[in-house]
């Protein structure tokens, strides 16, 4: 019988008693998370960095063009990239749909406009002062633009953070890249979706409990980043 | 008094009755086909729920439909046996089918019996696709494991949790093997790389029931509204309406009259 007292008390016998799926799923999810938004950042962050440094003509245009890329739907990445790995697809032959390799590749696509427009904008807030110090001490144009990076960092920071919560909340992409299998392609989202369509909410809930947990451990951090910069600008404009 | 049966009115309008089914039927279009035949015969209208073998049986547990039309014996007769069920009719019946790639890298075609073919896919040189759904297909599935004494595990199995569509697709796309119901592949067909490997015998007959919930679990079961359609769908009538049912000619369920 599905009463909530049954279910709640469910989910917290398999998160206690460490169910081997439930385990899994957690496994898995940060595995590809992880390797998503640390190949998004070393690809987003130098990106973001020259566009936020950078005075050219149709920069505005990049912005608009980013910005909107933050909002495209999750499942339109998980079509594209599909029809891209599919065996019949121009990809097809390295047979990597319904891997884990497919799964980090769509939620790459999801995390790089996040860490570019992040990183273009932290960027951006540093005082012009800081580049031209720099300068007259002799660095050259990436010396001086590592300057500005140094003291974005936390704007940056904050950025691989936002990044990480889009990846690991997100289930289109995840379910039609990785196809759910069970051990290897699961995460938290996907089994939360399926288990419930099956009538098991008591998986279901435990996974949302830990995914819960996460968001507000990553939002915490994200606000430490915000915070800090705040706390640091003022002093360093003296 | 007149609100009172204004009240008392609405209360007796017949609302719909309230069917789960599995995907597999839904999605062959049968019941479309079915309901409006059984509505000129009853005037009931039926509200289908197209889920799982196991989440329909579920939700006939806690009473939120009147009636069942699903195909897994053993976990049918399991829910009668509990007492969650009043009576069980087999109305129709099809078959799966093992599919595979054209190619057949598992050299499934030179078996004779399903025991074999079942060995040999679990020496596990090409994937195999299972629903691992709690679905009729995925009990059916595991049937067959047992019945050739395998526990099927290893990175050939792949349990994806979906429907039978999202299951033939990755089959597909992953040149494995995957058990199927005939009608769900045959409306697919078109868009999939994959070929019937082995069928037939009665290890692969699929047969579909209805199953009245029991009303006394729950109040608000119609279990005379759901008795009528067993009745109809048992009759002459609803058994003619099966078979005369075509998907681009070709017949996908077998009335159980016929058997």
């Amino acid at each position: 019988m599905s009463t909530w007292a049954g279910v709640t008390n469910e989910a917290f016998q398999l998160l206690v008693n460490g169910d081997t799926d439930t385990y899994r799923a957690m496994v898995v999810t940060l595995q590809v998370s992880g390797a998503a938004t640390a190949a998004a950042a070393l690809l987003g962050v130098p990106l973001g960095l020259v566009i936020g440094v950078s005075r050219f003509r149709g920069r505005s245009a990049v912005q608009i063009v980013l910005n909107t890329s933050l909002s495209v739907p999750t499942v339109v990445i998980g079509l594209l990239v599909y029809l891209a790995l599919a065996r019949r697809g121009p990809l097809g032959s390295l047979g990597l749909l319904f891997t884990p390799t497919a799964m980090v590749v769509g939620e790459v696509l999801l995390a790089l406009p996040i860490l570019v427009a992040f990183t273009v904008s932290a960027v951006s807030a540093v005082p012009r002062e800081v580049r031209e110090t720099a300068e007259s001490l002799g660095a050259g144009w990436w010396q001086a633009s590592l300057a500005v990076l140094d003291e974005a960092r936390f704007g940056v920071l904050a950025a691989v953070v936002a990044a990480f919560g889009r990846v690991i909340s997100e289930v289109g992409a995840a379910l039609m890249l990785g196809g759910n299998i069970r051990g290897v392609t699961r995460t938290m989202t996907t089994a939360i979706a399926t288990e419930t369509s099956q009538g098991k909410f008591g998986l279901a809930l435990a996974l949302g409990l830990v995914l819960m947990l996460m968001a507000f451990g990553a939002n915490l951090l994200f606000h430490y980043c915000v915070d800090a910069e705040a706390r640091e600008r003022p002093q360093r404009r003296l | 008094m007149i609100f009172v049966s204004v009240c008392l009115g609405a209360l007796a309008e017949p609302a719909a009755l309230r069917m789960a089914t599995t995907t597999s039927v839904e999605n062959s279009g049968l019941l479309a086909h079915l309901l409006p035949h059984f509505k000129r015969a009853s005037g009931l209208e039926v509200k289908v729920i197209a889920v799982g073998t196991g989440r329909a049986l579920k939700l006939g547990e806690d009473g939120e439909v009147d009636l069942l039309l699903v195909h897994s014996p053993e976990a049918e007769k399991e829910f009668l046996a509990q007492g969650f069920g009043t009576s069980r009719q087999e109305i129709m019946y099809n078959d799966f089918v093992l599919l595979g790639p054209a190619a057949d890298p598992a050299k499934l075609r030179s078996t004779r019996t399903l025991p074999e073919v079942m060995a040999r896919l679990a020496m596990g040189g090409s994937p195999f696709i299972s629903r691992g759904d709690n679905s009729g297909t995925h009990h059916r599935e595991k049937g067959l494991w047992a019945a050739a004494r395998i526990e099927p595990k290893g990175d050939w199995y792949l349990e994806v949790g979906q429907g039978m569509g999202p299951a033939l697709f990755m089959a597909s796309e992953k040149q494995g093997y995957v058990l199927a119901d005939r009608g769900t592949f045959l409306s697919l067909r078109a868009r999939l790389e994959l070929e019937i490997i082995f069928e037939g015998g009665p290890a692969l007959l699929n047969v579909y029931s209805v199953i009245l919930v029991n009303p006394v679990r729950h109040p608000g079961i119609r279990n005379e509204d759901a008795q009528k359609f067993m009745d109809w769908i048992l009759s002459g009538e609803g058994q003619k309406r099966i078979g005369e049912f075509t998907v681009e000619g070709q017949q996908l369920f077998h009335p159980q009259s016929l058997k």
